[in-house]
């Protein structure tokens, strides 16, 4: 793809406003429209997009599949700790209440954890799904 | 709803049937991935519409733009292109269609109206959302607190069922074709799939 000197530029310039938007959609979701889901798949875009320009070998190189993979599990087992936290500080599973000074508190950061859960599990799961099907070579 | 609101819904849905019946007519899976792509932004658009701007997100998010990319990929590897005549329409089916059509239509008209305030679906724990969620959980977001406190062990479920995708894309389709074939070591064959995966 080294002929695409537009399309090389113009992703260049896009992929971090991509990754910021990702952030944005990520962390302001309690506030406006947007969470983890959305944001895993927008941040998912800018790794894919990457590859897509620059080559499947670079794009590896950039999100590993060893890291993508410890990401993959590590927002499920994000969420769950979230919810044993709970537990072991003397409340239900997934019961934020207990987490902070004031059940808001908790509530908020449980909400923003569990949130960051769901983005890192969706993100690292279209990553390691497009790198899969595309690095096929049949 | 104002006429206009109205006049918009059914132009939205008027659209997305005439994409559908696209789908179904195309033989060029390419042409079929795209329309799919289609459906989803005006379902996106028609989500907006109804004010569910978090739903409307995410079907632009996932259905328009990772899915059709998913598909793309999926068609490079696959070459399957259908190959088709048009076949006479036949009676039988089209009886069973029509009447199947015609009976869920008909299935509708007992459902309450959209956003009817006496529909049971608003009477049950949704208006305890509406007043106490801000004060609860101190976000403005509803649809948030919904999602990750109230339902937080639904979208748990959730969570897990997507990471059980990547992994059994991974487990299935994450290996090198090297490592199977006969002929090549095993070490080399491993580090192989270790970059690759």
């Amino acid at each position: 793809m080294n002929r695409h000197s537009i399309l090389r530029v113009v992703a260049k310039l896009m992929i971090p406003y991509i990754l910021l938007f990702a952030l944005y959609v990520q962390f302001h979701g309690d506030f406006g429209p947007g969470g983890g889901f959305q944001a895993g798949v927008i941040f998912a875009a800018a790794f894919i997009l990457y590859a897509l320009i620059f080559g499947i070998e670079n794009g590896r190189k950039v999100m590993p599949a060893r890291i993508n993979r410890i990401l993959l599990a590590g927002g499920v087992l994000l969420y769950c700790f979230v919810g044993l936290a709970g537990m072991f500080l003397g409340s239900e599973f997934l019961d934020y209440n207990v987490l902070g000074p004031t059940p808001v508190a908790g509530q908020h950061y449980g909400i923003l954890l569990v949130e960051l859960g769901v983005g890192l599990t969706v993100s690292s799961t279209m990553i390691a799904i497009f790198y899969v099907f595309a690095g096929q070579d049949i | 709803m104002n006429p206009a609101d109205i006049f918009i819904d059914i132009f939205l849905l008027l659209l997305m049937a005439a994409v559908a019946i696209a789908i179904v007519r195309s033989h060029l899976m390419f042409a079929v991935v795209m329309l799919s792509g289609i459906f989803s932004l005006l379902a996106a658009v028609l989500y907006v519409h109804l004010t569910a701007v978090d739903v409307a997100f995410t079907e632009a998010a996932v259905g328009a733009g990772v899915s059709t990319l998913l598909f793309l990929a999926t068609l490079a590897l696959t070459h399957v292109n259908v190959e088709e005549k048009h076949k006479p329409v036949r009676a039988v089916p089209l009886v069973i269609v029509v009447a199947t059509g015609a009976m869920l239509i008909w299935g509708t008209l007992d459902m309450p109206h959209y956003g009817d305030p006496e529909a049971p679906a608003n009477k049950h724990v949704a208006p305890r959302y509406i007043q106490e969620s801000p004060k609860e959980t101190g976000l403005p977001n509803m649809v948030t607190s919904v999602l990750a406190s109230y339902r937080g062990y639904d979208t748990l479920g959730e969570v897990v069922v997507i990471f059980t995708a990547g992994a059994g894309v991974l487990v299935i389709l994450g290996r090198s074709r090297r490592r199977r074939r006969p002929g090549v070591d095993d070490e080399n064959g491993d580090t192989v799939e270790e970059e690759r995966a």
